[in-house]
Protein backbone atom coordinates (compact mmCIF):
# COMPACT_ATOMS: atom_id res chain seq x y z
CA UNK A 1 0.00 0.00 0.00
CA UNK A 2 1.53 2.96 -0.93
CA UNK A 3 1.91 5.77 1.60
CA UNK A 4 -1.12 8.27 2.15
CA UNK A 5 0.64 11.99 0.59
CA UNK A 6 1.49 9.47 -2.34
CA UNK A 7 -1.71 8.39 -2.83
CA UNK A 8 -3.00 12.14 -2.42
CA UNK A 9 -0.37 13.47 -4.68
CA UNK A 10 -1.45 10.64 -7.35
CA UNK A 11 -5.28 11.86 -7.19
CA UNK A 12 -4.66 15.32 -7.57
CA UNK A 13 -1.95 14.73 -10.61
CA UNK A 14 -4.88 11.87 -12.16
CA UNK A 15 -7.54 14.68 -11.73
CA UNK A 16 -5.12 17.00 -13.64
CA UNK A 17 -4.57 14.77 -16.64
CA UNK A 18 -8.32 14.06 -16.86
CA UNK A 19 -8.82 18.11 -17.15
CA UNK A 20 -6.41 18.35 -19.71
CA UNK A 21 -8.20 15.57 -21.67
CA UNK A 22 -11.81 16.98 -21.18
CA UNK A 23 -11.03 20.59 -21.38
CA UNK A 24 -10.27 21.04 -25.44
CA UNK A 25 -13.72 18.79 -25.51
CA UNK A 26 -15.53 21.35 -23.54
CA UNK A 27 -14.14 24.28 -25.80
CA UNK A 28 -15.49 23.03 -28.71
CA UNK A 29 -18.73 22.07 -28.00
CA UNK A 30 -18.96 25.59 -26.66
CA UNK A 31 -17.17 27.40 -29.58
CA UNK A 32 -19.88 25.88 -31.88
CA UNK A 33 -22.37 28.31 -29.94
CA UNK A 34 -20.22 31.54 -30.52
CA UNK A 35 -21.67 34.35 -31.70
CA UNK A 36 -18.84 36.10 -33.50
CA UNK A 37 -17.53 35.32 -37.00
CA UNK A 38 -13.48 34.88 -35.57
CA UNK A 39 -13.17 32.58 -33.40
CA UNK A 40 -12.50 34.02 -29.89
CA UNK A 41 -12.39 33.37 -26.04
CA UNK A 42 -14.21 33.99 -24.14
CA UNK A 43 -17.45 33.54 -26.04
CA UNK A 44 -19.60 36.82 -25.81
CA UNK A 45 -22.85 35.98 -27.57
CA UNK A 46 -24.06 32.67 -28.15
CA UNK A 47 -26.29 31.31 -31.33
CA UNK A 48 -27.76 28.39 -33.03
CA UNK A 49 -26.67 30.17 -36.51
CA UNK A 50 -24.26 27.80 -36.98
CA UNK A 51 -25.98 24.95 -36.60
CA UNK A 52 -28.56 25.60 -38.99
CA UNK A 53 -26.22 26.33 -41.60
CA UNK A 54 -24.67 23.73 -41.33
CA UNK A 55 -28.08 21.50 -40.97
CA UNK A 56 -28.79 22.81 -44.72
CA UNK A 57 -25.62 22.83 -46.46
CA UNK A 58 -25.86 20.14 -49.58
CA UNK A 59 -22.57 19.53 -49.34
CA UNK A 60 -21.88 18.63 -45.96
CA UNK A 61 -25.04 16.56 -46.26
CA UNK A 62 -23.32 14.58 -49.44
CA UNK A 63 -20.14 13.93 -47.54
CA UNK A 64 -22.43 12.52 -44.54
CA UNK A 65 -23.75 10.17 -46.91
CA UNK A 66 -20.12 9.05 -48.06
CA UNK A 67 -18.79 8.70 -45.12
CA UNK A 68 -21.72 6.24 -44.12
CA UNK A 69 -21.37 3.93 -47.24
CA UNK A 70 -17.78 4.11 -46.48
CA UNK A 71 -17.71 3.09 -43.03
CA UNK A 72 -20.87 0.20 -43.37
CA UNK A 73 -18.67 -1.25 -46.48
CA UNK A 74 -15.41 -1.27 -44.43
CA UNK A 75 -17.71 -2.63 -41.13
CA UNK A 76 -18.96 -5.19 -43.49
CA UNK A 77 -15.40 -6.57 -44.57
CA UNK A 78 -13.82 -6.16 -41.74
CA UNK A 79 -16.30 -8.31 -39.50
CA UNK A 80 -15.99 -11.08 -41.69
CA UNK A 81 -12.32 -11.24 -42.30
CA UNK A 82 -11.86 -10.34 -38.49
CA UNK A 83 -13.47 -12.42 -37.36
CA UNK A 84 -12.15 -15.33 -39.47
CA UNK A 85 -8.70 -14.38 -38.54
CA UNK A 86 -9.43 -14.31 -34.90
CA UNK A 87 -11.15 -18.00 -35.06
CA UNK A 88 -7.69 -18.89 -36.61
CA UNK A 89 -5.39 -17.30 -34.47
CA UNK A 90 -7.33 -18.38 -31.12
CA UNK A 91 -8.50 -21.78 -31.89
CA UNK A 92 -5.75 -23.16 -33.70
CA UNK A 93 -1.73 -24.10 -33.61
CA UNK A 94 0.12 -23.51 -36.73
CA UNK A 95 3.72 -22.26 -38.32
CA UNK A 96 3.88 -18.65 -38.61
CA UNK A 97 1.13 -17.71 -36.24
CA UNK A 98 3.06 -15.33 -34.08
CA UNK A 99 4.32 -13.40 -37.32
CA UNK A 100 1.02 -13.30 -38.78
CA UNK A 101 -0.64 -11.83 -35.60
CA UNK A 102 2.98 -8.63 -35.95
CA UNK A 103 1.39 -8.63 -39.78
CA UNK A 104 -2.29 -8.14 -38.74
CA UNK A 105 -1.48 -5.07 -36.21
CA UNK A 106 0.49 -3.45 -38.39
CA UNK A 107 -2.03 -1.38 -40.01
CA UNK A 108 -2.61 0.30 -36.50
CA UNK A 109 1.53 0.42 -36.11
CA UNK A 110 2.67 2.55 -39.30
CA UNK A 111 1.58 5.76 -39.62
CA UNK A 112 -1.38 6.01 -41.79
CA UNK A 113 0.58 8.43 -44.38
CA UNK A 114 2.31 5.12 -45.00
CA UNK A 115 -1.31 3.38 -45.92
CA UNK A 116 -2.29 6.22 -48.29
CA UNK A 117 0.52 6.75 -50.11
CA UNK A 118 0.78 2.89 -50.63
CA UNK A 119 -2.46 2.79 -51.55
CA UNK A 120 -2.28 5.98 -53.96
CA UNK A 121 0.83 4.49 -55.59
CA UNK A 122 -1.21 1.22 -56.59
CA UNK A 123 -4.21 3.19 -57.75
CA UNK A 124 -1.39 5.06 -60.08
CA UNK A 125 -0.14 1.83 -60.86
CA UNK A 126 -3.38 0.19 -62.16
CA UNK A 127 -4.64 3.34 -63.76
CA UNK A 128 -7.47 2.89 -61.05
CA UNK A 129 -10.13 5.66 -60.56
CA UNK A 130 -10.05 6.66 -56.69
CA UNK A 131 -13.63 6.49 -55.58
CA UNK A 132 -15.49 5.61 -52.60
CA UNK A 133 -14.81 1.83 -53.17
CA UNK A 134 -10.89 2.60 -52.45
CA UNK A 135 -11.48 4.60 -49.67
CA UNK A 136 -13.80 1.48 -48.18
CA UNK A 137 -10.86 -1.08 -49.20
CA UNK A 138 -8.29 1.58 -47.33
CA UNK A 139 -10.21 1.48 -44.12
CA UNK A 140 -10.94 -2.12 -43.80
CA UNK A 141 -7.37 -2.42 -43.60
CA UNK A 142 -7.18 -1.18 -40.24
CA UNK A 143 -10.99 -2.08 -39.05
CA UNK A 144 -10.16 -5.74 -39.44
CA UNK A 145 -7.72 -5.27 -36.54
CA UNK A 146 -10.24 -3.29 -34.73
CA UNK A 147 -12.96 -6.21 -34.62
CA UNK A 148 -9.59 -8.71 -34.60
CA UNK A 149 -8.90 -7.05 -31.06
CA UNK A 150 -12.29 -7.79 -29.84
CA UNK A 151 -13.03 -10.55 -31.16
CA UNK A 152 -9.69 -12.28 -29.64
CA UNK A 153 -10.27 -10.98 -26.72
CA UNK A 154 -13.56 -12.81 -25.77
CA UNK A 155 -12.05 -15.93 -27.20
CA UNK A 156 -9.25 -16.36 -25.35
CA UNK A 157 -11.31 -16.13 -22.18
CA UNK A 158 -14.12 -18.22 -23.36
CA UNK A 159 -12.83 -22.11 -23.28
CA UNK A 160 -13.18 -24.45 -26.26
CA UNK A 161 -14.73 -27.08 -24.07
CA UNK A 162 -18.26 -25.95 -24.84
CA UNK A 163 -17.52 -26.35 -28.56
CA UNK A 164 -16.21 -29.61 -27.53
CA UNK A 165 -19.24 -30.86 -25.56
CA UNK A 166 -21.59 -29.36 -27.84
CA UNK A 167 -19.99 -31.49 -30.64
CA UNK A 168 -19.89 -34.73 -27.79
CA UNK A 169 -24.18 -33.98 -27.65
CA UNK A 170 -24.56 -34.78 -31.19
CA UNK A 171 -24.56 -31.51 -32.71
CA UNK A 172 -22.33 -31.05 -36.24
CA UNK A 173 -19.46 -28.11 -36.86
CA UNK A 174 -22.95 -25.69 -38.17
CA UNK A 175 -24.85 -26.33 -35.06
CA UNK A 176 -22.08 -25.89 -32.63
CA UNK A 177 -21.44 -22.77 -34.56
CA UNK A 178 -24.93 -21.10 -34.70
CA UNK A 179 -25.98 -22.04 -30.87
CA UNK A 180 -22.60 -21.77 -29.29
CA UNK A 181 -19.79 -19.96 -31.05
CA UNK A 182 -21.89 -16.80 -32.44
CA UNK A 183 -23.81 -16.56 -29.00
CA UNK A 184 -20.75 -16.33 -27.12
CA UNK A 185 -18.77 -13.98 -29.81
CA UNK A 186 -21.82 -11.93 -30.41
CA UNK A 187 -21.33 -8.86 -28.45
CA UNK A 188 -17.60 -8.93 -29.44
CA UNK A 189 -18.62 -8.76 -32.61
CA UNK A 190 -20.95 -6.23 -32.31
CA UNK A 191 -18.41 -4.06 -30.47
CA UNK A 192 -15.77 -4.58 -33.24
CA UNK A 193 -18.18 -3.60 -35.48
CA UNK A 194 -19.38 -0.46 -33.85
CA UNK A 195 -15.53 0.77 -33.22
CA UNK A 196 -14.79 0.14 -36.87
CA UNK A 197 -17.14 2.23 -38.03
CA UNK A 198 -16.50 4.87 -36.04
CA UNK A 199 -13.09 4.61 -36.76
CA UNK A 200 -13.39 4.61 -40.42
CA UNK A 201 -15.98 7.32 -40.05
CA UNK A 202 -13.38 9.71 -38.37
CA UNK A 203 -10.81 8.67 -41.03
CA UNK A 204 -8.91 11.49 -42.69
CA UNK A 205 -5.39 10.34 -43.11
CA UNK A 206 -5.83 7.89 -45.02
CA UNK A 207 -9.13 8.59 -47.42
CA UNK A 208 -6.97 11.68 -48.37
CA UNK A 209 -4.99 9.99 -50.73
CA UNK A 210 -7.35 7.63 -51.78
CA UNK A 211 -10.59 9.66 -52.22
CA UNK A 212 -9.94 11.41 -55.12
CA UNK A 213 -12.38 13.97 -56.07
CA UNK A 214 -15.09 11.96 -53.76
CA UNK A 215 -15.70 13.78 -49.54
CA UNK A 216 -16.06 12.39 -46.69
CA UNK A 217 -17.34 14.16 -43.66
CA UNK A 218 -13.66 14.12 -42.26
CA UNK A 219 -12.26 15.82 -45.76
CA UNK A 220 -15.27 18.32 -45.89
CA UNK A 221 -14.47 19.64 -42.33
CA UNK A 222 -10.80 19.63 -43.11
CA UNK A 223 -11.34 21.62 -46.22
CA UNK A 224 -13.80 23.80 -44.26
CA UNK A 225 -10.60 24.30 -42.12
CA UNK A 226 -8.22 26.46 -44.19
CA UNK A 227 -11.69 28.26 -46.04
CA UNK A 228 -11.82 31.75 -43.79
CA UNK A 229 -15.24 32.54 -41.52
CA UNK A 230 -16.16 29.42 -42.31
CA UNK A 231 -14.79 27.52 -38.85
CA UNK A 232 -18.00 28.44 -37.34
CA UNK A 233 -19.99 26.35 -39.02
CA UNK A 234 -18.27 23.28 -39.06
CA UNK A 235 -17.93 23.74 -34.89
CA UNK A 236 -21.50 22.64 -34.84
CA UNK A 237 -20.72 19.56 -37.30
CA UNK A 238 -17.51 18.75 -35.43
CA UNK A 239 -19.68 18.57 -32.23
CA UNK A 240 -22.18 16.76 -34.16
CA UNK A 241 -19.72 14.05 -35.15
CA UNK A 242 -17.85 13.98 -31.72
CA UNK A 243 -21.86 13.16 -30.33
CA UNK A 244 -21.90 10.40 -33.58
CA UNK A 245 -18.71 8.59 -32.87
CA UNK A 246 -19.62 8.71 -29.20
CA UNK A 247 -22.66 6.81 -29.21
CA UNK A 248 -21.06 3.89 -31.06
CA UNK A 249 -18.11 3.55 -28.71
CA UNK A 250 -20.33 4.38 -25.40
CA UNK A 251 -22.53 1.08 -26.76
CA UNK A 252 -19.39 -0.42 -27.56
CA UNK A 253 -18.19 0.00 -24.40
CA UNK A 254 -21.02 -1.70 -22.48
CA UNK A 255 -21.45 -4.64 -24.50
CA UNK A 256 -17.55 -5.68 -24.12
CA UNK A 257 -17.60 -4.80 -20.51
CA UNK A 258 -17.96 -8.50 -18.95
CA UNK A 259 -14.67 -9.19 -20.93
CA UNK A 260 -12.75 -6.77 -19.40
CA UNK A 261 -13.35 -3.59 -21.53
CA UNK A 262 -12.45 -3.22 -25.41
CA UNK A 263 -9.30 -3.82 -27.46
CA UNK A 264 -9.88 -0.81 -29.54
CA UNK A 265 -7.19 0.45 -31.18
CA UNK A 266 -4.02 -1.26 -29.20
CA UNK B 1 -33.88 -29.82 -27.24
CA UNK B 2 -35.58 -30.40 -30.50
CA UNK B 3 -35.25 -27.69 -33.12
CA UNK B 4 -31.14 -27.79 -33.82
CA UNK B 5 -30.77 -31.63 -34.26
CA UNK B 6 -33.64 -33.16 -35.34
CA UNK B 7 -33.34 -31.37 -39.01
CA UNK B 8 -31.03 -33.65 -40.95
CA UNK B 9 -28.98 -35.78 -39.10
CA UNK B 10 -27.25 -37.75 -42.06
CA UNK B 11 -28.03 -34.71 -44.40
CA UNK B 12 -25.13 -33.46 -46.68
CA UNK B 13 -24.49 -30.85 -43.81
CA UNK B 14 -23.74 -33.34 -41.64
CA UNK B 15 -21.34 -34.65 -43.90
CA UNK B 16 -19.89 -31.82 -44.79
CA UNK B 17 -19.23 -31.04 -41.08
CA UNK B 18 -17.92 -34.39 -39.98
CA UNK B 19 -15.65 -33.74 -43.17
CA UNK B 20 -14.19 -30.43 -41.55
CA UNK B 21 -14.07 -32.36 -37.83
CA UNK B 22 -11.80 -34.94 -39.32
CA UNK B 23 -9.62 -32.75 -41.87
CA UNK B 24 -9.13 -29.80 -38.83
CA UNK B 25 -6.09 -28.07 -40.97
CA UNK B 26 -8.62 -27.62 -43.81
CA UNK B 27 -11.12 -25.48 -41.33
CA UNK B 28 -7.62 -23.82 -40.72
CA UNK B 29 -7.54 -23.22 -44.32
CA UNK B 30 -11.09 -21.96 -44.71
CA UNK B 31 -10.45 -19.42 -41.83
CA UNK B 32 -7.27 -18.43 -42.70
CA UNK B 33 -7.10 -17.99 -46.58
CA UNK B 34 -9.64 -15.33 -46.84
CA UNK B 35 -8.20 -12.37 -44.43
CA UNK B 36 -4.65 -13.30 -44.73
CA UNK B 37 -5.44 -13.09 -48.70
CA UNK B 38 -6.76 -9.50 -48.20
CA UNK B 39 -4.16 -8.09 -46.27
CA UNK B 40 -1.87 -9.95 -48.25
CA UNK B 41 -2.92 -8.29 -51.62
CA UNK B 42 -4.58 -4.99 -49.77
CA UNK B 43 -2.02 -3.98 -47.23
CA UNK B 44 1.35 -5.93 -47.99
CA UNK B 45 1.42 -5.69 -51.80
CA UNK B 46 1.03 -2.00 -51.47
CA UNK B 47 3.51 -1.41 -49.29
CA UNK B 48 5.78 -3.27 -52.00
CA UNK B 49 4.49 -0.67 -54.70
CA UNK B 50 5.67 2.21 -52.91
CA UNK B 51 8.92 0.77 -52.55
CA UNK B 52 8.64 -0.02 -56.02
CA UNK B 53 7.49 3.45 -56.85
CA UNK B 54 10.42 5.09 -55.08
CA UNK B 55 12.90 3.53 -57.69
CA UNK B 56 10.63 4.52 -60.44
CA UNK B 57 10.77 7.98 -62.50
CA UNK B 58 8.59 10.41 -63.68
CA UNK B 59 8.42 12.17 -66.94
CA UNK B 60 8.33 16.19 -66.81
CA UNK B 61 6.03 17.01 -69.62
CA UNK B 62 3.51 14.40 -68.93
CA UNK B 63 3.64 13.52 -65.33
CA UNK B 64 3.33 10.12 -66.04
CA UNK B 65 5.38 7.46 -64.36
CA UNK B 66 7.89 5.70 -65.78
CA UNK B 67 8.44 2.32 -64.92
CA UNK B 68 12.43 1.88 -65.29
CA UNK B 69 14.45 2.16 -62.99
CA UNK B 70 16.63 4.67 -60.93
CA UNK B 71 18.60 5.85 -58.17
CA UNK B 72 17.69 9.59 -58.53
CA UNK B 73 14.69 9.84 -55.74
CA UNK B 74 16.79 8.16 -53.10
CA UNK B 75 20.12 9.68 -54.04
CA UNK B 76 17.89 12.96 -53.75
CA UNK B 77 16.51 12.24 -50.33
CA UNK B 78 20.03 10.97 -48.77
CA UNK B 79 21.78 13.86 -50.47
CA UNK B 80 19.13 16.97 -49.27
CA UNK B 81 19.92 18.96 -46.29
CA UNK B 82 16.78 20.21 -45.41
CA UNK B 83 15.23 17.18 -45.61
CA UNK B 84 17.65 16.12 -42.83
CA UNK B 85 17.03 18.44 -41.08
CA UNK B 86 13.24 17.97 -41.54
CA UNK B 87 13.81 14.14 -40.80
CA UNK B 88 15.63 15.48 -37.46
CA UNK B 89 12.61 17.88 -36.12
CA UNK B 90 9.86 15.12 -37.19
CA UNK B 91 11.90 12.29 -34.70
CA UNK B 92 12.98 14.85 -32.03
CA UNK B 93 9.02 15.75 -31.82
CA UNK B 94 7.91 12.09 -31.50
CA UNK B 95 10.35 11.14 -29.12
CA UNK B 96 9.22 14.41 -26.67
CA UNK B 97 5.73 13.59 -27.59
CA UNK B 98 6.43 10.01 -26.41
CA UNK B 99 7.81 11.29 -23.14
CA UNK B 100 5.96 13.54 -22.35
CA UNK B 101 2.76 11.25 -23.04
CA UNK B 102 5.03 8.71 -20.41
CA UNK B 103 5.44 11.30 -17.66
CA UNK B 104 1.72 12.56 -17.49
CA UNK B 105 0.28 8.23 -18.41
CA UNK B 106 2.35 6.69 -16.15
CA UNK B 107 1.05 8.49 -12.70
CA UNK B 108 -2.50 8.67 -14.35
CA UNK B 109 -2.84 4.62 -14.86
CA UNK B 110 -0.84 3.71 -11.86
CA UNK B 111 -3.61 5.28 -9.48
CA UNK B 112 -6.51 3.72 -11.74
CA UNK B 113 -4.78 0.28 -11.10
CA UNK B 114 -3.23 0.67 -8.14
CA UNK B 115 -4.83 3.23 -5.49
CA UNK B 116 -8.74 4.27 -7.16
CA UNK B 117 -11.43 2.18 -5.77
CA UNK B 118 -13.95 0.11 -8.29
CA UNK B 119 -16.39 2.48 -9.53
CA UNK B 120 -13.91 5.68 -9.80
CA UNK B 121 -11.45 3.21 -11.92
CA UNK B 122 -14.65 2.16 -14.53
CA UNK B 123 -15.13 5.98 -14.41
CA UNK B 124 -11.60 6.68 -15.55
CA UNK B 125 -11.33 3.93 -17.94
CA UNK B 126 -14.11 5.40 -19.83
CA UNK B 127 -13.05 8.82 -18.94
CA UNK B 128 -9.60 8.20 -21.03
CA UNK B 129 -11.37 5.84 -23.59
CA UNK B 130 -13.84 8.71 -24.71
CA UNK B 131 -11.28 11.12 -26.01
CA UNK B 132 -9.16 8.81 -27.41
CA UNK B 133 -12.30 7.76 -30.30
CA UNK B 134 -13.70 11.58 -30.41
CA UNK B 135 -12.92 13.14 -34.29
CA UNK B 136 -8.91 13.70 -34.18
CA UNK B 137 -9.75 16.31 -36.87
CA UNK B 138 -11.88 18.17 -34.09
CA UNK B 139 -9.41 17.93 -31.51
CA UNK B 140 -6.68 19.05 -33.58
CA UNK B 141 -8.68 22.18 -34.31
CA UNK B 142 -9.26 22.95 -30.93
CA UNK B 143 -5.90 22.75 -30.09
CA UNK B 144 -5.58 25.65 -33.23
CA UNK B 145 -8.21 27.71 -31.40
CA UNK B 146 -6.40 26.90 -27.61
CA UNK B 147 -3.31 28.32 -28.46
CA UNK B 148 -4.28 31.02 -30.56
CA UNK B 149 -3.26 34.57 -29.63
CA UNK B 150 -6.58 35.44 -28.75
CA UNK B 151 -7.02 31.76 -27.34
CA UNK B 152 -8.43 29.49 -24.30
CA UNK B 153 -5.03 29.53 -23.20
CA UNK B 154 -4.18 33.11 -23.15
CA UNK B 155 -7.98 33.82 -21.74
CA UNK B 156 -6.90 31.51 -18.65
CA UNK B 157 -3.45 33.00 -18.62
CA UNK B 158 -4.61 36.13 -17.75
CA UNK B 159 -7.53 35.46 -15.36
CA UNK B 160 -4.55 34.67 -13.20
CA UNK B 161 -1.98 37.89 -14.22
CA UNK B 162 0.20 35.64 -16.45
CA UNK B 163 1.01 35.52 -19.98
CA UNK B 164 -0.14 35.95 -23.08
CA UNK B 165 2.11 33.49 -24.50
CA UNK B 166 2.63 33.73 -28.62
CA UNK B 167 2.77 29.44 -29.11
CA UNK B 168 0.22 30.13 -32.16
CA UNK B 169 1.14 28.06 -34.64
CA UNK B 170 4.12 27.21 -32.99
CA UNK B 171 6.43 23.89 -32.57
CA UNK B 172 5.15 24.65 -28.82
CA UNK B 173 1.90 23.94 -29.51
CA UNK B 174 2.06 21.66 -31.97
CA UNK B 175 3.84 19.54 -28.94
CA UNK B 176 1.01 20.46 -26.55
CA UNK B 177 -1.81 19.32 -29.25
CA UNK B 178 0.54 15.95 -30.18
CA UNK B 179 0.77 15.36 -26.28
CA UNK B 180 -2.65 15.79 -25.82
CA UNK B 181 -3.80 13.42 -28.82
CA UNK B 182 -1.80 10.73 -28.19
CA UNK B 183 -2.30 10.59 -24.46
CA UNK B 184 -5.01 7.96 -24.33
CA UNK B 185 -3.01 5.78 -26.23
CA UNK B 186 -0.48 5.68 -23.89
CA UNK B 187 -2.38 5.50 -20.85
CA UNK B 188 -4.43 2.21 -21.46
CA UNK B 189 -1.19 -0.30 -22.18
CA UNK B 190 0.03 1.02 -19.22
CA UNK B 191 -2.86 0.50 -17.45
CA UNK B 192 -3.13 -3.35 -18.70
CA UNK B 193 0.20 -4.01 -17.43
CA UNK B 194 0.15 -1.89 -14.10
CA UNK B 195 -3.20 -3.80 -13.70
CA UNK B 196 -2.22 -7.46 -14.09
CA UNK B 197 0.75 -7.10 -11.60
CA UNK B 198 -0.23 -9.33 -8.76
CA UNK B 199 -1.01 -7.80 -5.04
CA UNK B 200 1.15 -10.57 -3.76
CA UNK B 201 4.48 -9.55 -5.37
CA UNK B 202 4.26 -6.13 -4.23
CA UNK B 203 4.09 -7.32 -0.64
CA UNK B 204 6.31 -9.93 -1.47
CA UNK B 205 8.59 -7.24 -2.29
CA UNK B 206 7.39 -4.75 1.25
CA UNK B 207 7.95 -7.91 3.28
CA UNK B 208 11.60 -8.45 2.25
CA UNK B 209 12.14 -4.73 3.16
CA UNK B 210 11.54 -2.85 0.10
CA UNK B 211 10.41 0.48 0.45
CA UNK B 212 7.62 2.03 -1.86
CA UNK B 213 10.56 3.64 -3.74
CA UNK B 214 12.51 0.42 -4.56
CA UNK B 215 9.18 -1.57 -5.13
CA UNK B 216 8.32 0.67 -7.47
CA UNK B 217 11.65 0.37 -9.56
CA UNK B 218 12.43 -3.28 -9.02
CA UNK B 219 9.07 -4.87 -9.71
CA UNK B 220 6.48 -2.23 -10.57
CA UNK B 221 8.66 -0.34 -13.01
CA UNK B 222 10.16 -3.53 -15.08
CA UNK B 223 6.81 -5.11 -15.27
CA UNK B 224 4.98 -2.06 -16.69
CA UNK B 225 7.74 -1.83 -19.29
CA UNK B 226 5.79 -3.65 -22.07
CA UNK B 227 2.90 -1.83 -21.76
CA UNK B 228 5.23 1.64 -21.78
CA UNK B 229 6.90 0.38 -25.17
CA UNK B 230 3.56 -0.97 -26.58
CA UNK B 231 2.13 2.71 -25.51
CA UNK B 232 5.32 4.63 -27.14
CA UNK B 233 5.14 2.57 -30.82
CA UNK B 234 1.34 4.93 -31.46
CA UNK B 235 2.51 7.84 -29.51
CA UNK B 236 6.26 7.87 -31.37
CA UNK B 237 4.56 6.80 -34.99
CA UNK B 238 1.68 8.90 -35.20
CA UNK B 239 3.40 11.89 -34.78
CA UNK B 240 6.21 10.82 -37.38
CA UNK B 241 3.80 10.36 -40.01
CA UNK B 242 1.35 13.17 -39.32
CA UNK B 243 0.88 15.76 -41.66
CA UNK B 244 -3.08 17.09 -40.65
CA UNK B 245 -1.89 17.93 -37.51
CA UNK B 246 1.15 20.14 -38.42
CA UNK B 247 -1.08 21.95 -41.01
CA UNK B 248 -4.26 22.84 -38.37
CA UNK B 249 -1.87 23.53 -35.56
CA UNK B 250 1.22 24.57 -37.04
CA UNK B 251 0.19 26.17 -39.97
CA UNK B 252 2.62 24.79 -41.71
CA UNK B 253 5.41 26.73 -40.90
CA UNK B 254 7.78 23.88 -39.55
CA UNK B 255 8.51 20.77 -41.76
CA UNK B 256 7.59 17.32 -40.88
CA UNK B 257 8.28 14.39 -42.80
CA UNK B 258 4.33 13.89 -42.92
CA UNK B 259 4.04 17.57 -44.47
CA UNK B 260 6.64 17.19 -47.02
CA UNK B 261 5.71 13.71 -48.22
CA UNK B 262 1.97 14.96 -48.56
CA UNK B 263 3.63 18.36 -50.46
CA UNK B 264 4.98 16.21 -52.76
CA UNK B 265 2.65 14.21 -53.54
CA UNK B 266 -0.60 16.37 -53.49
CA UNK B 267 0.54 19.60 -54.93
CA UNK B 268 4.25 18.94 -56.59
CA UNK B 269 2.18 15.76 -57.69
CA UNK B 270 5.78 14.08 -57.33
CA UNK B 271 4.79 10.46 -56.55
CA UNK B 272 7.58 8.70 -56.69
CA UNK B 273 9.78 11.19 -54.81
CA UNK B 274 7.06 11.49 -52.19
CA UNK B 275 7.38 7.46 -51.85
CA UNK B 276 11.37 7.74 -51.47
CA UNK B 277 10.62 10.32 -48.57
CA UNK B 278 8.14 8.02 -47.33
CA UNK B 279 10.73 5.37 -46.79
CA UNK B 280 12.87 7.56 -44.35
CA UNK B 281 9.66 7.23 -41.90
CA UNK B 282 9.36 3.41 -42.72
CA UNK B 283 13.02 3.12 -41.56
CA UNK B 284 12.80 5.13 -38.97
CA UNK B 285 9.73 3.19 -37.67
CA UNK B 286 11.02 -0.17 -38.46
CA UNK B 287 13.83 0.58 -36.39
CA UNK B 288 12.07 1.25 -33.65
CA UNK B 289 9.70 -1.33 -33.66
CA UNK B 290 12.95 -3.74 -33.41
CA UNK B 291 13.95 -1.69 -30.46
CA UNK B 292 10.77 -1.65 -28.54
CA UNK B 293 9.94 -5.28 -29.05
CA UNK B 294 13.09 -6.13 -27.13
CA UNK B 295 10.91 -4.38 -24.14
CA UNK B 296 8.46 -7.03 -25.06
CA UNK B 297 6.17 -4.57 -26.44
CA UNK B 298 4.20 -6.86 -29.06
CA UNK B 299 3.17 -8.75 -26.17
CA UNK B 300 1.47 -6.31 -24.42
CA UNK B 301 -0.45 -4.59 -27.75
Amino acid sequence: MEPRPVRIGLRIFSFGVMAFLYIPLVVIVMASFNASRIPTWPIKDYTLHWWSLALHDQTARTALENSFKVGLAATAVALVLGSAAAFALSRFRFFGKNSLSLLLVLPLALPGIITGLSLLSVIEYLSLTPSLVTVAIGHSTFCIVVVFNNAVARLRRSSSSFEEASMDLGADGWQTFRFITLPNLATALVAGGLLAFALSFDEIVVTNFTAGAQQTLPLWIYNQFRLPNTAQEVNAVAVFVIALTAIPVYLAQRLMRESGGIGGRG
Amino acid sequence: MSTPTASAPFGARRRLSAFFYRHRWLKLLALLIPPLSWIVVVYLAALVVLLATAFWQQDELSGQIIHTFTWDNVRTVKDDPTLHAVTRQTVQMAVLVTITDILLAFPLAYYMARVASRGVRALLFVGVLMPLWSSYLIKAYTWRLMTGDAGTINWALAKIDLGPLHIAFSTTAMWLAFTYIWLPYMVLPIYAALERIPGSLIEASSDLGGRSWRTLRSVIMPLALPGIAAGSIFTFSLTLGDYIMVDLVGGNKTDFLGSVIFRYQGIANDLPLAAAIALVPVIVITIYLLLVKRLGAFEAL
